[in-house]
This record gives structure tokens, C-alpha cells and sequence, in this order.
């Protein structure tokens, strides 16, 4: 096989992956993702990882997969798997065409070992102690996700609005608009500075993201130094005429000395197919010893141990730290939920919270959009993790998309018949700020909504209003699986009268009693 | 969220582009004819024992066929009870047999289109697939549209209304030709039943405005401001106890009925007694026959009664 035909091969896979996971964001159908996210992820290192470390499944073993392939060939993740970095490729391409001199060149950098092993240290250390925040603000897949959920999405949607309202003009009612709930605009922050930095170091530098700021990358970075076959400069055919490295969106070929810096090659096949000698060769690494002139390593081993140790007792308690906060204050009636509560098949907010990388894949799955983003909820740890936002929407009752496509596990795929019966939270109602109690006039917004009966309407005498045959809420929390919709449909202002408390570990309800009612008589007169 | 929190959250989404899209001028919800076809001798048509679209037919036959109500070349828009993610024999939603005949016959009448929507509680794209209405209505040749975006809704004066002076209505309503109401008859956690009048809360954006202030008179004066051509209740399968989104099968029985007519009062008086119920006993339909939207008085008004 010509070397050089890999990096067209790169491409197509790359393009496969970048397309199929972006579509996993932008689906609003709501039936595409849970068919298909099973596979276009299994692939992704940090889910699967974080999956693997909480099921030790078969089904989470993608993050060995690439862990082998980088083995045998070097960074094929972040090449061709990664979503984030072919969307550097992406960024990268574009603003070369925007460039005034025609053809843009890469020249060879030195190593920044000490940056990138100390935040991957930092993102393990983090990991270790049992907090995913590090994991969650630089994962490149879950970073593509919230790109996508987050950004682009909101664009899409508003394109989409915009043609719904232009044909519907027209009494086209073919395409429909989509209400977008959520959004919090601080909750942009992380994407926005993400995509800024990559915007301006994938324009400049190429892929420097990858060999700074990204653990995985620096992960798989330093595991390609054991890689079996490895690009290396073939000093007899080489010219050193340095074309490879004007290629090299890595900046890790250095023309002039013959050297290719390995750890920092994203295996994206460029050299291969710029250079006119043949030069480089991917190499079975066993045959020769390749040069490392790599003196910063020794360092950045020093850097570990000492970050570790700082980082080591300093942790534990931020890790604790989240999960006890308070979600937010009624000033009139004191309401206070205790903890935010976590989607079906999360089993626990420390299971949850242990587990999310905070991709955001469920949130745009999300049919109801009750899964938003959390700010503070979780703590500042668990920022950006989602919960059931019950203001946006509630857990529809027959509906378990979000375990369907959860990739990292922090959301279990359950059977829809298990899902009813999966106590997330429970109801908790405030008599004082019912309608019924303050208005002296019939409500019921939530009975109507609650899919078990677990709230449901009583026959009730208000003592300051004289209204006939008023009816109040009254909850049976046995029943109740904290769905959120009497929440959601409660209409008093500004504070809701009945509101779902979290199961900081998850129960399962009661099945709802059922009666038999007597069969009609259809043969009957009209009682009219 | 209110709606200004709404806007708040969506202006980076470019959403609020779309909704600056205004509109002019409702003509048919003022023009619409609301009383009685002329030359029509029944104020309201109670059917029993059939099938849901065979019981429709026998009933629009005794009003003088579908042509009364449905003139060639106009728009109609059907609003069934599309409410809740639940399949038919739930009996939650409108029965999508009921509705695929209804759109039948007004196509066959020579309507241009036949629109149906709802804005409905669960989420509408599960509820419209789930309830099979979506597919009765492709079915038929009808046109499915979302009612769940607030850009569909404007806002319109309610001078009838003593609690509710102003609501935001979907654009269907506000300018089709024709406007057929097709209620499910079902238990009602906070109205006792719903029915005719109860099922326009599904063509308003607000519905949380309603529940605040005094449901019943705001049914009741919704009612008073906007009265469909036609109304046909489905009392097929009926959800008597645990509604309106309803817990099991169980809660759900046969009565294979239906009734037509032209007054939504009459309509849900009827509807009370076939579930049970006295319709002197639920408020909303008191008050709308004492504003006089319609009569509740069943046993002076003129009732064609057909067993089949």
C-alpha cells in the first residue's frame, strides 16, 4: 500500500466520524440518536473510558480499542476519530483560504512537555480523587459536544425557524419551528472560550490544542512512544528539501535534523503524501531504535510528582464540596430543593456526577428539554453536568432517550417498563402557595399532567372563600417518580406551589392501584 | 418561564428574528357564522352504538350533510384533543378514526385544506405520532401542523370575558374558513369533565393564565369569544376517572357514542350526562348558559336521538 493513500483514507474516516457525531447534536427529530449513538461513540476515549471505569463492560471498551491502536500506529484518535480535531482541520482549512500569501506553512516546534503533562496530570489526579471536572472542561468529544449543543445548534434552530415562519407565510406548513428552551447565557462561557482558543490556535498553529491543552492527547501522546510502528525520516531517501514539515499541523517534523517528535504526531498522514522522495516511512519500531532527543521529558516527570502531591490533599474536599448545594430560595415561602435532581438510569447523583462528562448528548436529545445544563447545581465541580431543569420541561413518561445515548454510562439505558417505575425525586406540595388556597378558585394544573395519579384532586373547603365544590392537590409520594410535570405545570407565580425534591439516590415507586370499573351498557337509552 | 424569560434565553438562538414576523388583521374568527345552520331542526344530534366515523356520518346526515358547514374552496381546521403521549384505546386523545372521517367529508365537501393541530401537554411531536392522529390525518389528505410554538399564537380581545380579557390564539383558528372543535368526553382532574369548551384550551398559548385566574369562568369566557362552526364530542371510548391524561386502560370504558352540534354548551350539558354528571354541578358549563354562549337546558332543546 503507497503511504501516501493513508492520508486520503484519514480523511473519509475522519469526515465519517465528524459528520455522524455532529448529527448525534443537531438531530431534532428526537429518533435518530438512540438508534445510532451506540456506535458513532463507542469509539470516544474519555466516555468510554469513564463508562468502563464505573460498568467494566464489554460494552465500554472502545477507549482499549484506541488505546490499541495507538499502540500499534500512533494518535489515530485524535486524526481520525476525534471530532474536535478534525474541526481544528476544519478551522484550519477555512482560515487558510483567507490567508493573503496562498500557501500557508507549519515549521517545527519545540515540545511544550511541561504544559501538556501537567494538565494531564492535573485532568488524572482530578479523575482519581473523584471528580470529573477537569475531565468534563477538556474532554475534546464532550468540548465538540457542547460546541454543538450549544452553539451551533442554536443556529441551526433559528435557520430553521426562520424558513418554518417564511414557507408557513405561504400556508407551507411542511417544516415547523422548534421552541428552544434553556440557554443560560453563562452557561456559554466554557464553549465560547473553548472555540475561541481553538479558532485561534488551529488558524495559526494547527493542532498545538492537541499537544497543549488536551489530556487525551497528551495521554495518547505519551503512549505513542511505545507505538509498534512509528513515522520516522528516512535519513538515505530524505533531501531534507522540508516539505513534510510545511505539512505538519502537529509541528512536530523537524526537516533540517531528520526528526519526527512521535509523541506529538496526530497520525493524520500529510508527511506522506507531500514528500517526493518517499523520506518517511511508518515503521515497525522493533527493527531500529528511533532518536528521541526529548531531554524535557525528565522534567515534566519531576512536574508529575510534585503537581500530584500538591494537587493530592488539596482535592478531596473540593470533590466534596458539590454535593450539597442548595438549588435556589423562595423569598416569600421558604422552598428549598436540597439536591438537583439526576435523569432516569443515573441511579444516584454520585453515580451521575461520577460519570458525566458533561457532552451534552442528552441534552439535545431531550424530546421535553428538561435535561439543561446545570451552572451550580452539582457544585462548581459538577458545572456543566446536566439535570432536570423542571422550569424548561419534564421527564416524559414514556420516553427513555436519555440512557439510550448517554456514551460515558453516567445515564444507564433502562427498559421503558423499569423507567416508570424509577423514583428519581418526590413530589412536595406548599399549600400556602396553591391557587386553591390563595385564589379560593380551581386549579389542578398538575393532577392533570402527573402520569401515576400521585397527585390528585380532593374535594376541599377553603375557609376564606365560599367556592362550591373547590378541589386541592393532595400527593401520594409512594407512587410518585419525580417526573417534574405537575412542577412544570404549575402555574402560580412567582413561586410554584408543588416541586419534585431530589432522590439523592435513586428508588423505585409503587405501581399505581388498579381498579376494574364496570363495563357500560351501550344498548341504553339516552339519560337525556 | 414567562416570556420574557423565554426571550431572554433564546436571543442567542436568533429566535427572536422569527417572532418579530407580525401579522395583520383576523377576519374569520369575527365573520365566522356561529348559530345554527338555517333551516336546521336540531340543536344538538346524540348518536350510540356505531363505529366512531359511522356514528359521525349518521349524525352530520341529520344536519343536513357536511355541505351545511364545509362550502368548496374553504379552509377548515379541526382541532382534536391530541393532549397527552398515550396510544388510542387510552382513550386520552381524540380517536384518530373519528377525526380521519371528519377531514374525509370536508375534503369530499370540497375544502382546500383541512388543517388539524393542538397545542398539547406532553410533547407534541410524541403525542401527535402516538395518539395516531398524525397518520388519520395524512391518511385523509389533511395537514398536520405543530401547535407548540409561541410565534403560531396572537394575541386577540376578549371583550366577552370577564376574567379573561386577552389570550394569545393559534393562527388556524384565527383564519380559517371553518373551524370543527372534536372533543374527547373525559374525566377532568380540575374542571370534573372535559369536553367542547375545555378542549379550546388547546388553541390558546397561555394556559397557565387560566389556571391562576378562575379556570372556570376563563373556559367560560374563552367560550363566549370563540364559537366553532361545529362541534363533535367522541364519547367512543370514555376516560372516567383519572383524566385527563389517565393512568391505565382501566381507567377507560365503551360507550360507543357521540354528539354533534352547533352549541358547545348544549354539547358538554349532554356530555355531563352521558358521563354521569349533572351539568348544573360543573362551573364552567353553568356559567357559560348564564352568559349565554350556548343552553344547557337540555330537555327544551330540540335533540335528534339515533341507536344503530
Amino acid at each position: 500500500m503507497k503511504l501516501a493513500l493513508l492520508k486520503k483514507f484519514r480523511v473519509v474516516i475522519s469526515l465519517l466520524f465528524f459528520v455522524f457525531t455532529a448529527i448525534l447534536f443537531l438531530d431534532f427529530s428526537f429518533s435518530l440518536p438512540s438508534k445510532i449513538s451506540g456506535s458513532v461513540l463507542y469509539l470516544q476515549f474519555i466516555p468510554s473510558l469513564v463508562k468502563f471505569v464505573q460498568l467494566v463492560a464489554l460494552s465500554a471498551a472502545g477507549f482499549i480499542i484506541v488505546l490499541i491502536l495507538t499502540l500499534l500506529f500512533g494518535r489515530v484518535y485524535c486524526s481520525s476519530i476525534c471530532p474536535l480535531g478534525t474541526l481544528q482541520d476544519f478551522i484550519s482549512y477555512i482560515s487558510k483560504k483567507f490567508k493573503k500569501k496562498k500557501k500557508r506553512k507549519f515549521v517545527f516546534l519545540h515540545a511544550n512537555n511541561r504544559l501538556r503533562y501537567s494538565i494531564l496530570v492535573i485532568t488524572i489526579i482530578f479523575f482519581v480523587s473523584g471528580s470529573l471536572f477537569a475531565v468534563n472542561m477538556l474532554d475534546p468529544y464532550s468540548n465538540f459536544g457542547r460546541i454543538v449543543n450549544n452553539l451551533a445548534r442554536p443556529v441551526m434552530l433559528g435557520i430553521n425557524n426562520a424558513s418554518a415562519f417564511a414557507l408557513e407565510s405561504i400556508n407551507v406548513y411542511l417544516i415547523y419551528p422548534v421552541e428552544f428552551k434553556g440557554l443560560d447565557i453563562t452557561l456559554l462561557i466554557v464553549p465560547i472560550v473553548i472555540l475561541g482558543l481553538l479558532l485561534w490556535l488551529a488558524s495559526s498553529k494547527g493542532r498545538l490544542y492537541c499537544n497543549t491543552v488536551c489530556p487525551v492527547g497528551a495521554l495518547l501522546g505519551f503512549m505513542s512512544k511505545f507505538s509498534l510502528f512509528k513515522i520516522i525520516v528516512d535519513e538515505e531517501t530524505c533531501t531534507g528539501c522540508g516539505a513534510c514539515e510545511k505539512v505538519c499541523k502537529s509541528s512536530c517534523i523537524e526537516s533540517k535534523n531528520k526528526y519526527v517528535d512521535f509523541t506529538r504526531c496526530v497520525s493524520c498522514f500529510n508527511c506522506f503524501d507531500s514528500c517526493p522522495t518517499n523520506g518517511l516511512k511508518y515503521e515497525f519500531a522493533l527493527k531500529r531504535k528511533v532518536k528521541f532527543k526529548d531531554v524535557e521529558i525528565d522534567l515534566s516527570k519531576r512536574n508529575f510528582i510534585s503537581t500530584t502531591l500538591v494537587y493530592l490533599f488539596g482535592l478531596t474536599t473540593i470533590a466534596k464540596a458539590q454535593k450539597q448545594v442548595e438549588v435556589y430560595k423562595d423569598n416569600t415561602v421558604p422552598v428549598v430543593k436540597k439536591n438537583p435532581v439526576s435523569p432516569p438510569g443515573s441511579i444516584s447523583l454520585d453515580h451521575f456526577t461520577d460519570s458525566c462528562t458533561a457532552c451534552h448528548l442528552c441534552v439535545s436529545a431531550c424530546p421535553t428539554q428538561v435535561l439543561q445544563p446545570s451552572f451550580l447545581e452539582y457544585g462548581f465541580l459538577g458545572m456543566l453536568q446536566p439535570h432536570m431543569d423542571n422550569i424548561s420541561g419534564f421527564c416524559n413518561f414514556e420516553c427513555k432517550i436519555c440512557g439510550d445515548v448517554c456514551p460515558s454510562g453516567a445515564i444507564l439505558p433502562v427498559k421503558l417498563e423499569d423507567k416508570k417505575l424509577i423514583q428519581i425525586g418526590k413530589v412536595k406540595f406548599i399549600k400556602e402557595n396553591c391557587v386553591v388556597e390563595t385564589q379560593g378558585t380551581d386549579c389542578g394544573a398538575c393532577s392533570e399532567h402527573c402520569p401515576t395519579k400521585a397527585v390528585k384532586m380532593e374535594p376541599y373547603v377553603n375557609p376564606n372563600f365560599a367556592t362550591p365544590n373547590l378541589r386541592i392537590p393532595t400527593i401520594n409520594d409512594e407512587i410518585c417518580i419525580g417526573c417534574g410535570a405537575c412542577e412544570f405545570a404549575c402555574p402560580t407565580k412567582p413561586y410554584k406551589a408543588i416541586y419534585v425534591e431530589s432522590n439523592p439516590v435513586h428508588q423505585i415507586a409503587k405501581k399505581p392501584e388498579v381498579e376494574e370499573l364496570a363495563p357500560v351498557d351501550t344498548e341504553e337509552d339516552f339519560p337525556f | 418561564m414567562d416570556r420574557r424569560d423565554f426571550l431572554k434565553r433564546s436571543l442567542g438562538a436568533g429566535i427572536a428574528a422569527g417572532a418579530a414576523v407580525t401579522f395583520v388583521g383576523f377576519p374569520n374568527i369575527i365573520a365566522r357564522p356561529s348559530k345554527s345552520i338555517a333551516g336546521n331542526p336540531f340543536d344538538l344530534v346524540a348518536v350510540k352504538g356505531g363505529e366512531p366515523g359511522a356514528m359521525f356520518d349518521k349524525a352530520i346526515n341529520s344536519l343536513g350533510g357536511i355541505k351545511n358547514f364545509v362550502k368548496p374552496n374553504q379552509t377548515v381546521v379541526v382541532k382534536p384533543n391530541i393532549g397527552w403521549d398515550t396510544t388510542p384505546e387510552r382513550a386520552a386523545n381524540t380517536n384518530p378514526e373519528l377525526v380521519y372521517r371528519i377531514i374525509q367529508q370536508c375534503k369530499n365537501a370540497g375544502a382546500k385544506d383541512v388543517y388539524v393541530f393542538d397545542h398539547t401537554c406532553d410533547t407534541w411531536t410524541r403525542t401527535y405520532a402516538n395518539s395516531g392522529i398524525e397518520k388519520a390525518v395524512k391518511d385523509a389528505g389533511g395537514t398536520i401542523v405543530s401547535g407548540d410554538s409561541e410565534s403560531y399564537y396572537h394575541e386577540v380581545e376578549i371583550k366577552q370575558g370577564k376574567k379573561l380579557k386577552s389570550a394569545k390564539v393559534h393562527q388556524l383558528i384565527l383564519e380559517s374558513d371553518v373551524f370543527i372543535n372534536v372533543p374527547v368526553l373525559k374525566h377532568h382532574s380540575s374542571a370534573s369533565i372535559t369536553v367542547a369548551m375545555k378542549n379550546l384550551m388547546g388553541v390558546v398559548w397561555d394556559r397557565g393564565y387560566w389556571h391562576r385566574n378562575n379556570l372556570h369562568q376563563c373556559i367560560a369566557d374563552y367560550a363566549a369569544f370563540n364559537k366553532p362552526t361545529l362541534n363533535v364530542v367522541d364519547a367512543y371510548a370514555v376516560m372516567k376517572r383519572n383524566g385527563p391524561r389517565g393512568v391505565s386502560k382501566a381507567d377507560v370504558v365503551t360507550m360507543k357514542s357521540l354528539l354533534v352540534s352547533t352549541d358547545m354548551v348544549a354539547a358538554d350539558a349532554a356530555a355531563a350526562k352521558l358521563f354521569g354528571a349533572e351539568p348544573d354541578q360543573i362551573s364552567y358549563i353553568q356559567i357559560a348558559h348564564d352568559m349565554k354562549v350556548g343552553r344547557m337546558d337540555l330537555e327544551n332543546l330540540n335533540i335528534d336521538r339515533i341507536k344503530i
